[in-house]
């Protein structure tokens, strides 16, 4: 300001924040029971069964490295045999009146949220997720997918107007590890709601959300065989996909391994669903609420650890204002809080598992390498347990490794730009194409970067913002099919 | 954000100093209220919270026996000594030399004076200047001054900066809280803007304030969290640390403590403290003596356990 300006001696430091402890926050834990039990067996045909190997693997909590309980490794056999008890499963099912398939439905959703606290803590415990988004944002949003498709159950006729809707039969379903029982939801609900039976194989790292709802249905008194619950690792999932009987497959993960089953099911005439990875821009304007932009850009890249696929895990800041957007956003970082998933008071809990920690310090590494600016908040690693403090680069180009490939972690790249057609040229070099976010006071520039932006979902003034009624879904190396919403709900008919 | 000395139109002063989306603002307090504050951290943050109170008294019935009772209520909150006296007291100007009276010269307790025809502040703007200089002169360490809200939403913004420079300059060494009246500004856009505004023509030690208490809207953490990061804003750019005051509307001890959530994590320690962040507030005190006390004794008190207390039965 040019009033005060000339008081200020030349040599002073310029002012900044304390963020220290004056008044430090004491530890809040979360003590709700998660009701873990030592083991749990795959779930077929409505009861829970030994694997036919005899085997079992186990869960860590990531935050301390402890063991959670056991699960049944299901193989080749057991897939068979969960395949088997959802096709006899499906005639009655599927012949059931919609209404009645939706009483299930909104059952699953209210014994849900009557045990939210429970499964927010099992979530949390499994995942390494911090407390504050299983219990505010997972469980919730879980529990909605329910209540929604529930409604959509006995008004199928409404979906396609003109056309008729029918099941398709056996889902095939895999779901990653970053939200476990939400991807569950996301998958689980649509496909009952339309008269399908489903065999799901939950992430190896993260069951427990998965054969705790196996509790909830039996609870539900949801038909045996409509829901096959089978956990085990990724070959397990492989064979579930490929098995003759599944007619729709429906994967969430990483680009590669979808790449791999494209492979593995071309030419066997089933429908397919696939909601992979992604390198999200997170374009910010000058004329942007600054303030409420750095809150987006945390946001976007620091929930759930940043091991979100819409991640916007690149900014794209206009370069009037990324002096000012980088200094705010590191400002904003102090106070974001990184620890004890299970504290109330935690932001950014632990990373899913040792592998995955490594490989988020090898692309800080390879950062560095390319001559990127590495900037980390400060933060004292817990003793024991998988932590990476959030990470900000900048100078970042977009030939570096950090620009291009999906890290799956705390980790922000900043670009600048200057011109309206360099920011959509930046933010669609890449393969992937699910998700966008444009921070502008300019109504008309959102309407313009919503048609030009090559991403499934481009949000305006927030991001990451989901609701069961809006589909979502992927451009280009992200994947195709909807989920969410009318068109995700026909993804799971055959509409003729 | 000030480019020349030239009255700053309206639409050049919003551009420099950059728009607010609600949407986002208010998420951003939303996650303030699931901040938990347990144990050690909730007595220390109710403590400083008493010690931060602006004890109010604002009201046409006011008497100086009632303005007596309410400074020796500030003075000591309560009979446990471990309870900090109240920064201030807050009164029309008519009563300033009643609770200088009662509290004596070398008082904790600051006394602060409405004035400037609070609330509205619609007289001339000499007779505006002359009730400052009498409360001043009767007593008060602290003036409560409001804008000129129909200049603001008319587009005058020089003349209100200019009236806050007037009253600056009426102040002398009383510090001065500037008074948004958020609830008839309206939008964040409006509160961000005049809090800029304000903060262009005050002295460290000097308050930007949310609201009167006598229209509908009240402070809320998120008109709060705009004016403090307008404050954060002036400071990274001049180095001149602006106070604030939220008043109106917080009558709870867990209101309190989201407040100073904010407040820590948007401009850090060195605002913790009642040089720099005041609540204007009544029945609060109370509610955090009764926190207070109920974290000593592990048991609520009954109201009339508490004195002052309105509710008492």
């Amino acid at each position: 300001m040019a009033k005060s300006a000339p008081a200020r001696r030349p040599r002073r430091p310029a002012p900044e924040l304390q963020f220290g402890d004056l008044w430090p926050y004491d530890p809040a834990p979360e003590t709700a029971d998660p009701r873990i039990r030592p083991a749990y067996g795959l779930f077929i045909g409505g009861r829970f069964v030994e694997a036919e190997s005899g085997e079992r693997f186990d869960s860590i909590n990531p935050a301390n490295e402890r063991k959670l309980t056991e699960l049944a490794r299901g193989g080749p056999v057991d897939v068979d045999a969960a395949c088997r008890a959802a096709a006899a499963a499906f005639p009655r099912w599927s012949r059931l009146p919609g209404a009645e398939r939706g009483k299930y439905l909104f059952r699953l959703a209210r014994l849900l949220q009557d045990r939210a606290r429970e499964f927010a803590v099992a979530e949390t415990m499994d995942n390494g997720k911090p407390i504050r988004e299983t219990r505010d944002f997972d469980v919730p949003s879980a529990a909605a997918h329910f209540f929604y498709h529930a409604g959509w159950a006995d008004k199928l006729a409404y979906l396609a107007p003109g056309r008729t809707v029918a099941p398709l039969g056996v889902v095939g379903q895999v779901i990653p590890w970053n939200f476990p029982l939400l991807m569950l939801a996301w998958k689980i609900a649509p496909a009952l709601a339309a008269g399908n039976c489903v065999v799901l194989k939950p992430a190896s790292l993260t069951p427990l959300t998965a054969v705790k709802l196996a509790e909830l249905l039996q609870e539900a008194e949801l038909p045996p065989g409509v829901v096959n619950i089978v956990t085990g690792p990724g070959a397990t999932g492989a064979h579930l996909l490929a098995h003759p009987l599944v007619r729709k497959v429906a994967f969430t993960g990483s680009t590669e391994v979808g790449k791999v089953i494209l492979r593995s099911v071309a030419g066997a005439g089933k429908r397919l669903t696939m909601e992979l990875g992604g390198k999200a821009a997170n374009i910010v304007f000058a004329d942007a609420p600054l303030d409420q932009a750095v809150e987006g850009i945390v946001n976007g890249i620091f929930f759930n650890q940043g091991q979100v696929c819409c991640a916007g895990s690149r900014l794209l800041v206009q370069e009037s204002v990324a002096e000012r957007v980088v200094a705010q956003l590191r400002r904003r970082l102090q106070v974001l809080r990184v620890g004890d998933p299970l504290d109330k008071n935690t932001d950014l809990g632990a990373i899913v598992s040792r592998e995955q920690r490594d490989v988020i310090r090898g692309y800080l590494r390879a950062g560095v390498a390319e001559g990127a600016e590495l900037w980390q908040a400060p933060f004292r690693a817990p003793a024991r347990g998988f932590y990476v403090a959030p990470a900000v680069f900048t100078g970042v180009t977009q030939s570096h490794r950090i620009a291009r490939e999906e890290i799956f972690g705390p980790v922000l790249s900043v670009l600048t730009f200057r011109t309206v057609e360099e920011a959509v040229e930046k933010a669609n070099n890449t393969p992937y194409g699910l998700s966008a976010g444009v921070w502008t006071d300019k109504g008309s520039l959102i309407l313009r970067l919503a048609t030009e932006l090559r991403a499934g979902v481009v949000w305006a003034n927030t991001f990451n913002k989901f609701d069961p009624t809006s589909p979502f879904g992927g451009y280009k190396e992200s994947g195709f099919g909807r989920e969410g919403g009318r068109h995700g709900l026909l993804d799971y008919c055959a509409v003729t | 954000m000030r480019a020349s000395s030239a009255p700053p139109a309206l639409r050049r002063w919003f551009t420099a100093v950059g728009p607010v989306d609600r949407v986002g603002v208010e998420e951003r307090v939303a996650k303030f209220t699931t901040r938990s504050i347990k144990k050690a951290a909730k007595v220390q943050g109710l403590k400083l919270a008493v010690s931060m109170v602006d004890l109010t008294t604002l009201e046409g019935k006011d008497t100086p026996g009632k303005v007596a009772s309410l400074c020796r209520k500030a003075l000591r909150p309560h009979d446990d000594p471990a309870v900090p006296p109240t920064a201030a007291v807050c009164l029309y100007p008519a009563l300033v030399r009643a609770a200088r009276r009662a509290l004596g010269d070398r008082s904790p307790v600051r006394i602060a004076s409405v004035a400037t025809a609070f609330p509205s502040g619609q007289t001339a703007l000499a007779t505006r200047l002359a009730e400052v200089r009498r409360a001043v002169a009767d007593g008060a360490d602290e003036i409560d001054m409001v804008i000129n809200r129909g200049a603001f939403l008319a587009g005058e913004l020089g003349r209100v900066r200019d009236e806050i420079a007037a009253v600056v300059a009426t102040c002398g060494p009383a510090a001065l809280k500037v008074i948004l009246e958020v609830g008839e500004l309206e939008t964040y856009d409006h509160i961000r803007a005049a809090s800029c505004l304000a903060l262009t023509e005050l002295r460290p030690g000097d308050f930007i304030k949310t609201s009167t208490g006598k229209t509908g809207t009240n402070a809320t953490l998120a008109n709060t969290q705009v004016m403090l990061e307008a404050i954060r804003d002036h400071y990274l750019d001049t180095g001149i640390a602006i106070g604030m005051k939220p008043a109106g509307g917080i009558r709870t001890a867990k209101q309190a403590l989201h407040f100073l959530v904010a407040v820590k994590e948007t401009l850090g320690d060195a605002w913790l403290t009642p040089a720099r962040y005041r609540f204007g507030a009544s029945a609060l005190l109370n509610d955090l003596v009764r926190q207070l006390e109920k974290e000593r004794t592990g048991a609520y008190q009954a109201p009339y356990a508490f004195s002052e207390a309105a509710e008492s039965y």
